[in-house]
């Protein structure tokens, strides 16, 4: 159990491709993390480099306060779990997990006891014998997070853990991470480019673009509030709605809605240059003219199972709004998305519009309902 | 065979009301043409491999000779070479270099070398690897008599090139150590093929198992006995298989040391040579060739069979590759 500490961390590949620039993270003592991120982003960099898979081009990593970045991925107690498992086939299961112990030549009979019980904690009982070709995705996934806990490690990493699975197992797999996490409280750190799978499984993300960090926080505030267009538009398995506007006196105009200016935001000047960005999620779709409210034609309708999302051709922008069960309306109609009370958000020059001289409002810390996930 | 060929299902019916009339087969030859298309394949078969083995097995059984009344008219002596063969010291002492020879330069020096350098070769790129891969296959692609040309030249006793880098005038390799000589000069001349042969293994070794290795803190050894070896099994039997049979077949070395000096460095195939066509005793000749034909035969058959059962084991475990 560790706190992670990077600092200024730069990691340049040959050949001039900079993964990670300058990066600063710090991750708590037991805490569930995620980094975040499309292909390329660096997140898996990131990972590789704190598990010292990869030497640092400069600046530190710190486990539980002790500078390891000069050390061997041997010597850091590191758990991690590769995407593909890489377990070796000729093995056993047990042996599988048992490998560590292994080569820190603990005795035989003390680190098959130990294998065993890890085994029979991760739900793996009557397969010790078995290899790994003979199991599952789930069963061998199970196994490499054995692996990666029979040693005691003082960190845990996995890289992309559900993306190798079927639809159905990966969702079996996360509530079980979710849950396993939480009774061992070992610092986890795992990266995927799934933003639902971030959202459901970490304590806080960070999402990240070319090598930086674009926004760090919780679940609701990453979702709620993102802090620049990048992460508004990577978030939500609906996209935002992002609609250029304008500044008009105390109202923002966007595709023909006149709405209210957040409070926030009162400091912009009129006639600037803004985007406004609210989720579908958050807008209340109405068969009657409503003030304030994006007003428009409806251009498609896709059921999403417990809601529908329904495609407003708003002045030729489309807006996305997501309708409850029973209330679709069809393709043709006149509608209107009237966004929910405080739920609009104003990007400025990409990044979020907040208020002068207060910092972020804290968010209540909410877990993100299923409908945000799903 | 061809039915196989062809896609089983829809061509196949297809090709069966055609195979009817041509003679059935897919490509619609007939047995006669499809025989003419092979014949000359099989007639330098013929020529060139089986009546000189079987020639070779009824030399076997006579007197025959290179000069001499014997040659002219030869004797059958049924079974006596093959008797005095297997009885023979020279026979024994040539078998047991050999087996030198084999384990020295093939098994252990070029298996070990070539491995070594696809090792530390794995994860270079650029023009180390370049320039070590381009050594080492020049060593393999030199004709025979061009590299022992340039080995009895570094080897010299007077002004060779060995003698000059290490300053030791005088020092006459070649007798001294003529069977060391010719091992180490194997190893040099054919660690290519391993080499080649376990770079390609080792690009089947998934990283994400070396780096389950380095995480939990194994050694080299360690990470090549339990994530790389077991990955490989196939290739360096293949690979052993291989050498194995060109080694012991290997008749380079009578370029360099011409089996001398006082035979100490005499394997099989310079026996043969010098007893056949040195001494003149072609059906002794003939007899050592086809024990030497039997001792390659079981070779083949132990790695082919140690091959079969790993295959049998294997496909369980191809599921998770």
């Amino acid at each position: 159990m560790a706190a992670i500490t990077i600092s200024e961390l730069t990691k340049v590949y040959p050949g001039g491709v900079r993964a990670l620039d300058a990066l600063d993270l710090d991750v708590a003592d037991g805490e569930f993390f995620a980094l975040l991120g499309p292909s390329g982003c660096g997140k898996t960099t990131l990972l590789r480099t704190v598990a010292g898979l990869e030497a640092a081009t400069s600046g530190t990593v710190a486990l539980g306060g002790a500078d390891v970045t000069r050390l061997p991925p041997g010597r850091r107690d590191v758990g991690m779990v590769f995407q593909d498992y890489a377990l070796f086939p000729h093995m056993s299961v047990l042996d599988n997990i048992a490998y560590p112990l292994k080569i820190k030549k603990r005795s035989k009979a003390d680190r098959h006891a130990r294998a065993a019980e890890a085994a029979d904690y991760l739900g793996l009982e009557g397969l010790g014998k078995r290899r790994p070709g003979e199991l599952s995705g789930g069963q061998q996934q199970r196994v490499a997070l054995a692996r990666a806990l029979v040693a005691e490690p003082r960190i845990f990493l996995l890289d992309e853990p559900l993306s190798n699975l079927d639809a159905r197992l990966r969702l079996e797999a996360r509530t079980f991470l979710k849950r396993l996490q939480k009774e061992l409280a070992v610092t986890t750190v795992f990266v995927t480019h799934d933003q639902a799978e971030a959202l459901a499984l970490a304590d806080r993300i960070a999402v990240m673009d070319k090598g930086r960090i674009r926004q760090l926080g919780t679940p609701t505030e990453v979702f709620r509030r993102p802090a620049n267009l990048f992460v508004a538009s990577f978030i939500g398995s609906t996209p935002m709605n992002l609609l250029p506007g304008r500044v008009e006196g105390d109202h923002v105009v966007a595709a023909g809605a006149s709405l209210p200016l957040p409070d926030e935001a009162r400091a912009l000047a009129a006639g600037e240059e803004i985007v406004c960005g609210v989720r579908p999620e958050y807008l209340d779709y109405g068969d009657r003219p409503v003030d304030g409210a994006f007003a428009g034609r409806v251009s498609v309708v896709e059921h999403l199972g417990g809601s529908a999302l329904v495609t407003l051709d708003v002045e030729g922008e489309p807006v996305h709004v997501v309708v409850g069960e029973g209330r679709e309306p069809a393709p043709g109609d006149e509608g209107w998305a009237l966004p929910r009370p405080g739920r609009v958000l104003l990007y400025r020059d990409g990044e979020l519009v907040t208020a002068p001289g207060a910092s972020e409002v804290p968010e209540p810390r909410m877990a993100p309902t299923g409908k945000e996930n799903a | 065979m061809a039915p196989l060929t062809s896609p089983p299902s829809e061509a196949a019916r297809r090709g069966g009301t055609a195979a009817a009339s041509a003679g059935g087969d897919a490509a619609g030859l007939g047995r006669g043409r499809a025989a003419a298309f092979v014949a000359p394949a099989l007639v330098l078969i013929a020529v060139f491999l089986v009546f000189p083995a079987l020639w070779t097995l009824y030399l076997g059984t006579t007197d025959y000779r290179l000069t001499g009344i014997a040659a002219s008219e030869p004797k059958f002596v049924g079974a006596h070479n093959y008797g005095d063969v297997l009885g023979d010291g020279d026979f024994h002492h040539s078998l047991w270099l050999t087996l030198q020879f084999v384990l020295g330069s093939a098994v252990i020096g070029q298996t070990l070398l070539g491995f070594a350098i696809a090792w530390v070769m794995r994860d270079r790129k650029g023009l180390v690897r370049r320039v070590v891969e381009a050594l080492v296959l020049l060593a393999w692609i030199l004709p025979g008599s061009v590299i022992a040309f340039l080995w009895i030249a570094l080897l010299d006793r007077d002004g060779g090139t060995l003698n000059a880098l290490l300053g030791t005038p005088g020092t006459a390799w070649l007798i001294d150590h003529p069977m060391a000589c010719v091992i180490v000069f194997n190893v040099w001349h054919g660690t290519a093929f391993s080499m080649m042969l376990y770079g390609a293994a080792l690009g089947n070794v998934p990283p994400s198992h070396l780096e389950t290795a380095r995480l939990a803190g194994a050694s080299t050894l360690q990470t090549l006995r339990d994530a790389v070896l077991p990955r490989i099994r196939g290739h360096v039997l293949t690979s052993l298989l291989l050498i194995s049979l060109w080694t012991f077949n290997d008749f380079t070395p009578f370029l360099i040391t011409a089996g001398g000096p006082d035979h100490r460095s005499e394997i099989m195939s310079v026996y043969v040579y010098r007893t056949a066509l040195g001494d003149g005793r072609l059906g002794f000749g003939a007899a050592i060739s086809l024990v030497m034909i039997l001792i390659n035969l079981v070779i083949a058959l132990v790695y082919l069979r140690a091959l079969r059962e790993r295959g049998r084991r294997e496909p369980r475990e191809a599921v998770t590759a």
